[in-house]
This record gives C-alpha cells, sequence and structure tokens, in this order.
C-alpha cells in the first residue's frame, strides 16, 4: 500500500451534474477526504417569482432532465396544495401511472448505462456495444419505451407538456393505453427479462460494504410511496415515524456544514439516505410479488444498510413499476377515460408538496398571492439531502479500502462506484445554502 | 471511412438534451454510432481525451466567468462546435435571473457573497465562443439533432428554421390557442419543434427562441388584446425563454 495518496476527481463521470472526490493520504493517515459539489448554482427559487400558477411547473421542470417528470408533478402538487386545486380521481391514476414510467425510465438508463459499465469491467457503455451488442440494443429499446410511455401521458418526458395544475391539459386515447398496454407483455416483458438476466450475472461485483444510517422516504397506505403520501423514516433498528408534508423543514433540517459550502440536510442521525434504497427500506411490504422475487434473488432485504445496493434496488423498483404500470393501465381501460377541464384554483397563500422522484424524495414548496402569482419557491432535492449521507460513507469506507491494502485507483474507482450508486443529480441542485422567503 | 470524433460537454443546464440522446432509440442511437465515435461524454462514458475533436456538442449557458477559459479550450480542439438546446443556444431558463438584482440573495440570504456562488448573467455559448451551428430547443427536437448531424456528415449545410411556430401548427392543423381563449407566443417564437405544445394543449413559450427580428411590442400587444393576459403579464409571459434578446435592444 502507498503512503501517501492524492486522489482529485475532478468532475465523476457518468454521473448527472458535477462533482468532485477529493483524498489525501500522508503517512497513512487520511488528511482530507471530501465529497464536494461545484455544479454552476442557477436560481430556480428566485426565478419562479411573478410568474402565473401556470407557468411555475413549466420553470420548475427544467430543474432536473432526468427527473422533470418528477420535478413537474411536485410542483403542481405544491401549487394545487396552495391554491386548493382538488384534482379527479381520474388524474391521480394517470400521475401514478405516469410516475412509473419515469421511474423505470430513469431506473434503465441509471442501472444499465451508468452502473452496468462498472460491473462489467468498461469505462461506459460504448464498447459494450461491441461486446455485449445484444444487452445495449435491449437497454436502448426498455429506454425507447420508458420514453415513450411517460410521453403517452405527459406529451413528452423531458420537461412534460400536458401535466399541467388541476389536471392534464389532454388525455390519451382509449387505443394508446390497450397498446401500451399490448407492447408491457408483448415487447417489453422479454427485455426486462433478459437485462434482468445480465445484471443477476454480475450482481456478485456490487461492493460489500456496510454503514447503517436513517432512511426517507414517502410512504402511502394505498401503494407503494412514489407519487403522493406523508414522509416516512426508518432507523437501522426499524423504528418507523412520519412526517406530515407541510412540516418538510422539520425533517430535512437543512444546515450549513463548516467543512463544506454544500448545505446538508439531517433528522434524528449524523446523515440520512433518500432514493430507491430507501424507498425499499420505508416500504418493501408494499412492493409486487414479482419485485420482490428479484430481491430475494438479489439477496436484498430490509434493512439493507450497503448503499451500493441502490442500483440494486433500482433493478427491483424496476420491476415494480413495470407491473404496477400494467395493472394501472388495465384499470384506466377498464374504467375509460372522462375529458375533464383542470380543476381551477379555489384560494390562495402556501402550499408543499412530496414526491419520490428516482433518486429519492423531492419536496416543492410555493406562496401565491390573491392573483395566483408566485411570491418565491422552495425545492429540496433529493441528491442534496444525500451529500452528508456520501460524505459520510466516504469516511468509513477510505480507511476501510486502506485497511484492505487497495491502492490509489482502487480506491479512486471504489468512491467513483459509490457516488454513482446514489445516482446523483446534481445539476438538479437548486440551492446549496440558506433558503430565506423575502417578501 | 474512418468515424467522425465526437465530445459531449455540459454547462449550466439540467442535462435534459443529454437525456435526448438516450431517448433515439435503437436504430437512430446505434445508427449515429455507426458514423461517430463518442471520445468524451463525462455523463455517460469515464474516457476523456485532450486530442483533436471533429464536433463537439455543447449544452447549458456560460454563467461563470471560469466557464470561459473551459470553452475557449473546446473551441481550440474543435473543428466544428454545435450548441445543443436552448440553454446553450439561446440562454435559456437560466436567463430568467437576468432581470433579477437580488436573486442570490433571495435564494441564499446571508450567505449570498460566498464564492463559489459567483454567477454572471446567464448567457447562449455563442457569447463566449464562435458556435457554428445550433440545434434549439428545450429540450432540443430529437429529429432536429440527427437531422444536422445527419447533414455536415453529407457535406450538406444544415438549415436552421426562420419561420414561426404558428405555421407549424397550421401544417399540423392544431387549433390555435387563441381560438380557445388562451394565449400562445407561437407568432414570434422560432419553429423547428413540429410545435407539440398548442397540439398538446398548452401555449407556445418560444422555448427555442424567437424569428430573426421579431416584433415584440406587437407579440406583447396580442398577448394584452387577444390573449387577455394583463400588461405586466404579457411582458413577463413575453420573455420566459427569451430574457437574452430583450438585453441586447
Amino acid at each position: 500500500m502507498s503512503e501517501n495518496m492524492r486522489i482529485d476527481v475532478h468532475h465523476v463521470t457518468r454521473v448527472e451534474g458535477h462533482g468532485n472526490i477529493v483524498v489525501n493520504v500522508t503517512n497513512g493517515k487520511i488528511e482530507k477526504c471530501e465529497w464536494q459539489v461545484p455544479e454552476a448554482p442557477r436560481f430556480f427559487e428566485a426565478m419562479v417569482r411573478a410568474r402565473h400558477y401556470t407557468e411555475v411547473a413549466r420553470i420548475t421542470s427544467r430543474i432536473c432532465g432526468i427527473c422533470s417528470v418528477g420535478h413537474t408533478l411536485a410542483s403542481v402538487k405544491a401549487t394545487e396544495d396552495a391554491l386548493g386545486i382538488r384534482v379527479s380521481k381520474q388524474t391521480k391514476k394517470l400521475r401514478q401511472l405516469l410516475k412509473h414510467a419515469e421511474n423505470f425510465d430513469s431506473h434503465v438508463l441509471h442501472v444499465v448505462f451508468l452502473v452496468a459499465p462498472d460491473l462489467l469491467g468498461v469505462p461506459s457503455v460504448f464498447p459494450l456495444a461491441a461486446t455485449h451488442g445484444d444487452v445495449v440494443r435491449r437497454a436502448l429499446r426498455l429506454k425507447r419505451f420508458g420514453h415513450e410511455w411517460g410521453s403517452l401521458l405527459a406529451g413528452r418526458t423531458t420537461h412534460p407538456t400536458k401535466v399541467v395544475p388541476g389536471g392534464f391539459s389532454d388525455l390519451p386515447t382509449r387505443a394508446d393505453l390497450a397498446n401500451l398496454r399490448r407492447r408491457f407483455t408483448d415487447e417489453v416483458l422479454p427485455d426486462v427479462k433478459e437485462i434482468l438476466g445480465t445484471l443477476l450475472s454480475v450482481a456478485d461485483k456490487f461492493p460489500e460494504f456496510d454503514r447503517p444510517t436513517e432512511y426517507m422516504a414517502v410512504h402511502s397506505d394505498e401503494e407503494y410511496g412514489l407519487y403522493d403520501g406523508a414522509v416516512q423514516t426508518v432507523l437501522p433498528d426499524g423504528t418507523k415515524q412520519t412526517y406530515k408534508v407541510a412540516d418538510y423543514r422539520s425533517c430535512t433540517n437543512e444546515y450549513l456544514n463548516a467543512q463544506s459550502t454544500a448545505k446538508w440536510t439531517k433528522n434524528k442521525l449524523a446523515s440520512y439516505m433518500a432514493g430507491a434504497l430507501a424507498r425499499f427500506n420505508n416500504n418493501y411490504d408494499q412492493l409486487h410479488p414479482e419485485a420482490k422475487k428479484l430481491a430475494r434473488t438479489l439477496g436484498l432485504e430490509p434493512i439493507c444498510t450497503n448503499p451500493f445496493l441502490n442500483s440494486a434496488a433500482q433493478a427491483v423498483e424496476m420491476v415494480h413499476s413495470f407491473h404496477e404500470g400494467i395493472r394501472l393501465t388495465d384499470e384506466l381501460l377498464a374504467e375509460g377515460l372522462q375529458e375533464e377541464p383542470p380543476a381551477m384554483p379555489t384560494r390562495y397563500g402556501e402550499g408543499s408538496s412530496a414526491v419520490e422522484v428516482p433518486r429519492g424524495i423531492l419536496f416543492h414548496h410555493y406562496t401565491y398571492d390573491k392573483n395566483y402569482i408566485c411570491e418565491g419557491g422552495d425545492c429540496i432535492i433529493p441528491t442534496n439531502q444525500n451529500h452528508a449521507n456520501i460524505q459520510l460513507d466516504f469516511e468509513k469506507l477510505v480507511p476501510e479500502l486502506l485497511a484492505a491494502k487497495k491502492n490509489e485507483k482502487e480506491i479512486e474507482h471504489g468512491l467513483e462506484m459509490l457516488v454513482r450508486a446514489y445516482d446523483p443529480c446534481i445539476s438538479c441542485s437548486t440551492h446549496y445554502l440558506d433558503v430565506r422567503f423575502v417578501r | 471511412m474512418a468515424k467522425v470524433k465526437v465530445a459531449c460537454f455540459d454547462f449550466a443546464s439540467c442535462e435534459g438534451c443529454q437525456i435526448e440522446l438516450t431517448n433515439l432509440g435503437e436504430a437512430a442511437f446505434l445508427g449515429l454510432l455507426e458514423h461517430l465515435e463518442f471520445v468524451e461524454f463525462r455523463e455517460a462514458m469515464s474516457e476523456k481525451t485532450r486530442d483533436p475533436i471533429d464536433i463537439a456538442f455543447i449544452e447549458g449557458s456560460f454563467t461563470r466567468r471560469a466557464d470561459r477559459a473551459r470553452l475557449e479550450e473546446i473551441r481550440k480542439r474543435a473543428k466544428t462546435v454545435i450548441a445543443y438546446g436552448s440553454c446553450a443556444t439561446i440562454g435559456g431558463i437560466n436567463a430568467l435571473k437576468n432581470h433579477q438584482k437580488d436573486y442570490k440573495a433571495f435564494v441564499y440570504g446571508d450567505k449570498a457573497e460566498m464564492p463559489q456562488l459567483d454567477t454572471a448573467a446567464a448567457l447562449p455559448i455563442h457569447e463566449a465562443i464562435q458556435v457554428d451551428y445550433k440545434v434549439h430547443g428545450c429540450p432540443m427536437s430529437q429529429a432536429e439533432f440527427v437531422r444536422i448531424v445527419s447533414d455536415l456528415l453529407h457535406g450538406k449545410e444544415p438549415t436552421i428554421p426562420n419561420h414561426p411556430v404558428c405555421v407549424e401548427c397550421k401544417l399540423r392543423e392544431t387549433v390555435c390557442r387563441y381560438q380557445v381563449g388562451d394565449h400562445c407566443l407561437g407568432l414570434a417564437a422560432r419553429a423547428g419543434c413540429g410545435a407539440p405544445c398548442p397540439a398538446d394543449g398548452v401555449p407556445c413559450e418560444a422555448c427555442r427562441g424567437f424569428v430573426d427580428h421579431p416584433n415584440q411590442a406587437a407579440l406583447e400587444r396580442v398577448l394584452r388584446d387577444k390573449g387577455g393576459l394583463p400588461p405586466v403579464r404579457a411582458f413577463t409571459k413575453s420573455r420566459m425563454w427569451t430574457a437574452c434578446y430583450r438585453e441586447r435592444e
């Protein structure tokens, strides 16, 4: 083992947005071990000011291109809460189906395009086109399907057009839904099976590592929490607690860390984790039986405390969303879709929402004046909630890797894989520091 | 024939235009890979290069002084530079903050002066370096991206549409938003997207920017008189994606 190490990964690759890893080891002693975020700040919370309520989600969806469906849903839900807009059961069901489309779509991208290269020992998906052409073709088909599934409901998946406060501006036709239903079983199921087979063949490549932490996710009595519900956390011993969405600030507790410039969050412990593994640990019982079956095959059970297995939990959720997609489509086909204009505001004030985006729990909050003009917003995105947890993982992982006599390259790769496992979405980062409302 | 070496770079953006590349599907994506060799693409691959590149695709706005050096370096290495997505071509949604003086204080309170928050007006990439072609849109149009790349591979000069979105609504027979009691920016917005928004039941917000020499005063007047927007909202609406056009007036 080298006694001296200088790891400086300036902009980690295969993650969305910009993050750096800095580790300095001198004479075997760790002097610095940091996860840094240098993303250009974009000030969305200020940009929504003076905007009409129908424009706000169109702006905040642009926070993130990968979870823009989730940002749109979080945004319209917070706006609906603030303005007393009550959506129909049909709208809720369509949005749930859309949420599953986003999770499926994003998890395919992350697990197959960004994480699989690590498990297969290549630097990116491009060399796989030559060596694993069939897998890449299936992955591209699944990604395209996720995009088309979401687009059927939202108009498009990158910055949806049809999702508006109060409902949808346009509905899919019955023929569209029937076609989606047919594709689930005829086209997509074989590709899902093959891709999962490939993943299972390299599942032993997930690094072994454990660091128990607190896990936060949306929880609903109706379903595995994604589109709507309360905030719930589970501790490593299984203790659960729920919080009202309106009280999100009391469980996220944003704070400024002396060692970092980024705003971090914590609740009961020094940090908490958001994302697929956090959802899995909180809501395992509500997963589809097929998803539970895959979890068992992967050896994944709650409470799982290995953050590297977040990618495995994403694969489990992919299966869950696939089957829930079928169920919801069947229900919509049986019930038939009614044309309904978007519901209208009944009051004004402030409102908040929590939605699970692929990489974790997302909060939006807005205040509106009597003309339904936005006075300001607050968005707490999952990646920012994970920064403290990533840092604490680093602090446990680096000494373990040093003790295991890993060299500089291996440690660097281990840390990059850890960051990637969180599926961070750094360009999402709407703010790093103090959020204050100036009225 | 040797493959064309291409690289993707990102600046202040949501990275959604890169995602649109992964949405191209099996045929188009693998078709592109028959002609293009990706040599650098941070979000998708760990490989990096310092070598010259044939085409650099740049996503995101130029918002920090420090980004200029990185952009100049890319320009030096690349034979052709293509800005893709509205953040890169027109400043995009990021430019909304260009009209505000207090945006830092609003979001970051008394920590607003911290150095990492150094950010100037959000500008299109061509404000920092020479840009050869633009793929407009928020997100960029997948079809237009493939067409422009295909044109370049065939030695054909790509054309960038310079007619308003209204033309494309007429072509696909979408009922005008003004006819259903809504408003729309399509009359001055640059087409090329296929006008999906009015067809999906929402107004065009000119995410691709304006046509050349837009009559912005008339646009505001139509938003007021035909769209029924109060004067303040007609003004703010008219610059949702086009804030950078205003500043140059």
